[in-house]
């Protein structure tokens, strides 16, 4: 039987098609499942939301009077799916904190008090920091790791893996303490603080991110470096690299040409998985910067208890960080020689 | 901007240097082949290597030489490499007394140790000393408001600035020493994160072990909880938590850090158990494992003489990792203001409080000395157990590539 070029293509895009649905529709399910998860938390809390805003010294009524504007006199399963569909559409529910506000200036709570509209212009803004953060680090690690792969064993690899393997052991507010020391107050080269608001220059948006976004490349370099340096120096022992050494290839052309691409699904998979372990650095390193982004509005909500907005958080970030491990698990596959050319 | 363009110059130039070198070497040597082979980003390497080698030097030099106010920039330079040179000399001379004390296996294994893996296991040693004898090394309570001192005397000890001799670090907002609880947070911290990796294991590691050797639909329903609990980031499951705890908490801080510990040990043990399960899956499918369950031991039997001593190398890796983790994990926790609580003293709310005086740098370096300290002895014990980890996976492992 002769199978043409073009079924052999079909095969290929129906199974890899088949299995990035199976992902999808498994990591759909694992975002509802978590959602459960969150919403159930929450409802652990000791009485409940209308005591937490009010206080102790409420009276009954006034208790209530919310608990019955906030729908909490309903079954937690009528109110899990209220808030889930609400969420699905983008309505996000209302902050405590900001209607506690509005309430005491005696100003209508409308659209100000809900959680989507505080979220939304610093989602935007952590997403810019993540994204300043990758531009920078992932070519920078991948040439490391290169370049540790191609020099492997000599004093330059050891001292890259000593000072990558520091910089991933220190805690994230120490290496920004560090730059801040060095680059903000000692040698004024750049703010210490990011003050963004909107409306800003690119230009001058860049300069304030760009210290955050580099405490957050000292973070994320070392495990990705690494990564690329193990999947490179794990195929240098096969037949086809020595072949190609043989023949006569410059080292670096050896590297790059014969090892780089078939290391490249280990290395799609890492900076993937790295970028979600972003999601987690981001927090501490916006309270550090004073970052106007979402993991600083998440910290500010945890400490004085503002639940929707804690819950919204939560969610957003969850949904990320499982998004990229879901596209990591994706690229691999896509990126696996041995599915793209069935046999 | 001028600074980017000086450093563009710079590199610029090392490369033009590298050329030469090249060329330069390649004629003196009449065609060596370490130059006729030499690829024109090596030799930039060299360049570069050598640039900053002369520059660290220059700048040691002025830091030693030059005098306030100009000197106050190159402070912490020369604090870190006095620290880093110190360190190496401490860990040599280290190495040097486990080669010469010690029984044939100790000396054996001092002798094949990098110098990385001897500064970690002597960090490590300092640490553990400091955290037991705190009570007998510390002046003062970690929590005494100290009577008839002023609060907030700046570190440094320099009376032109309102410092004070006998309290070399100064005192914190309501006065109290802030050298004591430096050392006290060596207790705290890393006790409670030491409490809390045991914890981990013994919920991950018993669970894994049950699940490997049951299977079934233990394994199932523990596996599929595990990859829902995975499937949140961890810090920001651990804050999420630590809401919740600190309503139920009210304003009991003690029971908050107790919360804490638990929260923190079963989101670590899902790491645990991960590693557990996969370790003890392959060891399950063993021949021997097969006789003693024909034998007719039971399961105690099974976890604790048959799986566990086969699977100590892999776990007392994954300890020091996830120590590592743990203690990071609650460093920043206590840094965003929800993890240990006062008037406990710790490292991550010690950097929280005396972040601001780092801004004093440029004219009063030691004022900013003080959180920096406390961020840096979080960093050097989490390099430390890293080292020694990276060192004991090579050695176990055969990792020789």
């Amino acid at each position: 039987m002769i199978i043409t070029e073009k079924t052999r293509t079909g095969e290929y895009l129906s199974t890899v098609l088949k299995i990035i649905l199976q992902r999808l529709a498994l990591g759909l399910l694992t975002l509802f499942v978590v959602s459960i998860l969150i919403f159930a938390a929450v409802n652990l809390l000791p009485g409940d939301f209308a005591q937490a805003i009010l206080g102790q010294g409420a009276t009954p009524e006034a208790v209530e009077a919310i608990r019955r504007d906030l729908g909490l006199d309903q079954p937690p399963i009528t109110r899990y799916f209220q808030w889930l569909v609400g969420a699905v559409q983008g309505d996000l529910g209302n902050s405590f904190a900001q209607a506690n506000f509005a309430s005491f200036v005696g100003a209508d709570s409308g659209n100000k008090a809900s959680v989507a509209a505080q979220i939304a212009p610093r989602f935007w803004n952590t997403m810019f920091l993540a994204g300043v953060t990758a531009l920078i680090a992932v070519p920078f690690s991948v040439l490391l790791g290169i370049l540790a792969a191609l020099y492997r064993n000599s004093a330059f690899d050891k001292f890259a893996n000593m000072f990558t393997l520091s910089s991933i052991s220190s805690p994230e507010f120490f290496l920004a303490y560090i730059l801040i020391l060095f680059l903000a107050v000692l040698n004024p080269v750049l703010p210490s603080l990011s003050n963004i608001y909107q409306g800003m220059g690119l230009g001058e948006r860049l300069e304030k991110t760009l210290l955050p976004a580099l405490t957050l490349t000292l973070v994320v370099t070392a495990h990705m470096m690494r990564m690329t340096r193990a999947a490179i120096i794990n195929l240098l022992a096969s037949p086809y690299i020595e072949m190609a050494r043989l023949k006569g290839m410059s080292p670096m052309r050896v590297i790059v040409r014969h090892a780089l691409p078939n290391a490249l699904a280990p290395i799609i998979n890492v900076v993937a998985l790295n970028l979600a372990y972003l999601i987690t650095g981001v927090v501490v390193v916006e309270v550090v910067f004073v970052y106007p982004g979402i993991g600083q509005l998440f910290v500010d909500s945890v400490k004085i208890r503002d639940i929707p907005v804690v819950q919204a958080c939560c969610l957003i970030f969850a949904a990320a960080y499982i998004l990229l491990n879901l596209t990591a698990d994706i690229m691999s596959i896509v990126s696996n020689p041995r599915l793209r050319h069935p046999k | 901007m001028s600074v980017w363009l000086q450093i563009i110059g710079v590199l610029v130039a090392c490369l033009a240097l590298g050329w030469l070198l090249r060329f330069a070497g390649e004629r003196v040597t009449g065609g060596r082949p370490f130059f006729r082979d030499m690829s024109l980003s090596v030799a930039f390497g060299y360049v570069v290597a050598v640039v900053v080698l002369i520059w660290i030097i220059w700048s040691y030099y002025l830091a030693r030489t030059l005098v306030a106010p100009e000197v106050n920039k190159y402070f912490f330079f020369r604090l870190a490499i006095e620290g880093f040179l110190l360190f190496a000399a401490a860990a040599w001379l280290f190495r040097l007394l486990g080669r010469s004390v010690g029984t044939a296996g100790s000396k054996k294994l001092f002798r094949q140790m990098p110098l990385t893996a001897s500064f970690g296991l002597f960090t490590i040693l300092i640490y553990a000393l400091l955290a037991i004898f705190a009570g007998v090394i510390a002046p003062h309570g970690q929590e005494q408001i100290l009577q008839g001192v002023a609060a907030n005397i700046p570190p440094g000890g320099d009376p032109a600035i309102g410092g004070s001799a006998d309290y070399p670090l100064g005192t914190d907002q309501i006065g109290r020493d802030i050298l004591s609880r430096l050392i006290y947070g060596a207790q705290n911290t890393v006790g409670i994160a030491f409490a809390t990796t045991c914890l981990a294991f013994f919920i991950g590691g018993t669970l894994g072990f049950l699940a490997a050797t049951l299977g079934g639909w233990l394994d199932q329903i523990l596996s599929r909880t595990v990859d829902v609990l995975m499937a949140i980031p961890s810090l920001i499951f651990a804050l999420l938590l630590m809401t919740i705890a600190s309503a139920w908490a009210g304003s009991e801080k003690g029971l908050l850090t107790f919360y804490m510990v638990i929260i923190i040990a079963v989101i670590d043990s899902t790491r645990v158990f991960r590693l557990a399960r996969a370790v003890g899956v392959n060891i399950v499918v063993m021949d021997y494992i097969e006789a003693a369950k024909l034998r007719g031991e039971g399961l105690t039997y099974l976890i604790f003489k048959e799986i566990l001593p086969n699977a100590t190398a892999p776990l007392l890796a994954e300890f020091g990792l996830r120590f590592c983790f743990v203690f990071l994990t609650i460093a920043s926790l206590s840094f965003l203001g929800v993890g240990i609580q006062p008037p406990l003293a710790d490292w991550g709310t010690m950097v929280r409080d005396l972040a601001q005086f780092i801004n004093f740098a440029a004219f009063a370096p030691r004022v900013a000395s003080a959180p920096l300290l406390a961020a840096g002895a979080i960093a050097l014990l989490t390099v430390a157990v890293n080292f020694v980890v990276d060192w004991m996976l090579h050695r176990t492992t055969g990792l020789k590539e």
